[in-house]
């Protein structure tokens, strides 16, 4: 008999402007996260949103990514920086984000998560970013430099393979 | 945690505001981890076909350069055709194939760059069980390995009526690395 599984961990709606969304704690119970985050920012339109796990805030992070504007694509990337990346947020409208943080819970792989931006006013994006740590996931924090603005929405699904 | 959701946790599928869990609309089929050993390839088989989509979900690390790719039901003509846009760091570049005897789902050069990196990717196999089209496949995909790494959208085309009851994945080089892992899932269209 197949399991049933992708089950909503947490969920928030922004009542006032925040910096910060932490998830935690997460269990280990599931395979992979993904987060969906539909944001505006107070400022600084086509600014990041930026994920940080466990707490580090050292340079343990790095992202790719490939990004179409309408007019061209491009890529790039960020390396040895202290959190990961995921451009462009919107200050006009709300967005959503969704990011797979892939085999979390394992000791042994550093973590990878994939997602896709989809600010329409500014540009498609998909972006790859990397945690160079082996330590299973237990907190997830979602930031912005620009704070998210009310109604900005955050929610967390766990997918267990079985 | 949510004690209202985790309340009714049971319930095959449900919504609240603008939030949708779809607990019983998506259920894990299958999982291959790759041992100690390495693998060549690694095989979805006896898929049933009720469900409307399917999911792979993946890490993945080869021992050298390579490709990804998968063939469906065993055929191994040249009935596949794919597509793909992919962002190496510094430029967008896109490249396809056709026809070939595989489908590429993900081109990572950097799978075995770095100690500890995998590549990462969701593969969603659209109306897989539908005998009336061709069934297509779309792959997000990318590794980073700090400095080093690409971002890829992909989609490719089996040209064949065939409801879809095996994927063989495999690498067009090397072997899969201990720790790659692959999940099926399987998506209904009504819970």
């Amino acid at each position: 008999m197949p399991a049933a599984t992708y089950d909503c961990i947490a969920t928030t709606t922004l009542g006032s402007a925040q910096a910060t969304v932490s998830f935690t704690p997460i269990s280990g119970s599931y395979t992979d996260l993904v987060l969906i985050a539909t944001v505006k920012l107070t400022s600084s339109n086509t600014d990041r949103l930026i994920l940080q796990f466990n707490g580090d805030t050292g340079t343990n992070y790095s992202a790719t990514y490939l990004q179409g504007d309408g007019s061209a694509a491009a890529s790039g990337r960020f390396s040895s920086v202290s959190e990961m990346r995921f451009y462009n947020q919107s200050t006009a409208d709300f967005y959503p984000n969704i990011i797979h943080i892939m085999n979390y819970a394992n000791s042994t792989t550093y973590k990878t998560a994939i997602g896709r931006s989809s600010a329409a006013a500014i540009s498609a994006t998909a972006t790859v970013g990397l945690w160079r740590s082996t330590a299973a996931i237990t907190q997830v924090d979602v930031k912005s430099p620009n704070t998210f603005t009310s109604g900005s929405t955050f929610t967390l699904y766990g997918i267990k393979a079985e | 945690m949510s004690p209202i959701l985790d309340s009714i946790g049971s319930v095959k599928a449900y919504g609240w505001g603008k939030f949708l869990s779809v607990r019983g609309t998506f259920e894990s089929l299958a999982t291959e981890s790759v041992g100690s050993g390495g693998a060549a390839h690694i095989t979805f088989s006896s898929i049933p076909a009720t469900y409307s989509h399917l999911q792979i979900r993946f890490i993945a690390r080869f021992g050298s350069v390579a490709v990804l790719r998968i063939q469906a039901n065993t055929d191994t003509g040249s009935n596949y055709s794919w597509k793909e846009v992919m962002g190496n760091g510094s430029s967008a570049i896109a490249n396809a194939g056709y026809p070939n005897a595989f489908m590429t789902v993900a081109y990572s050069n950097g799978f075995s760059a770095t100690a500890d990196t995998f590549g990462v990717g969701v593969m969603d196999i659209l109306d897989y069980a539908n005998t009336s089209k061709y069934t297509t496949f779309r792959t997000l995909s990318g590794y980073d390995a700090n400095g080093l790494g690409g971002c890829q959208f992909n989609s490719g085309a089996w040209y064949n009526k065939n409801a879809i009851s095996s994927i063989k994945i495999f690498p067009n080089t090397s072997t899969f690395q201990q720790y790659s892992h692959f999940a099926l899932y399987g998506i209904k269209g009504s819970a």
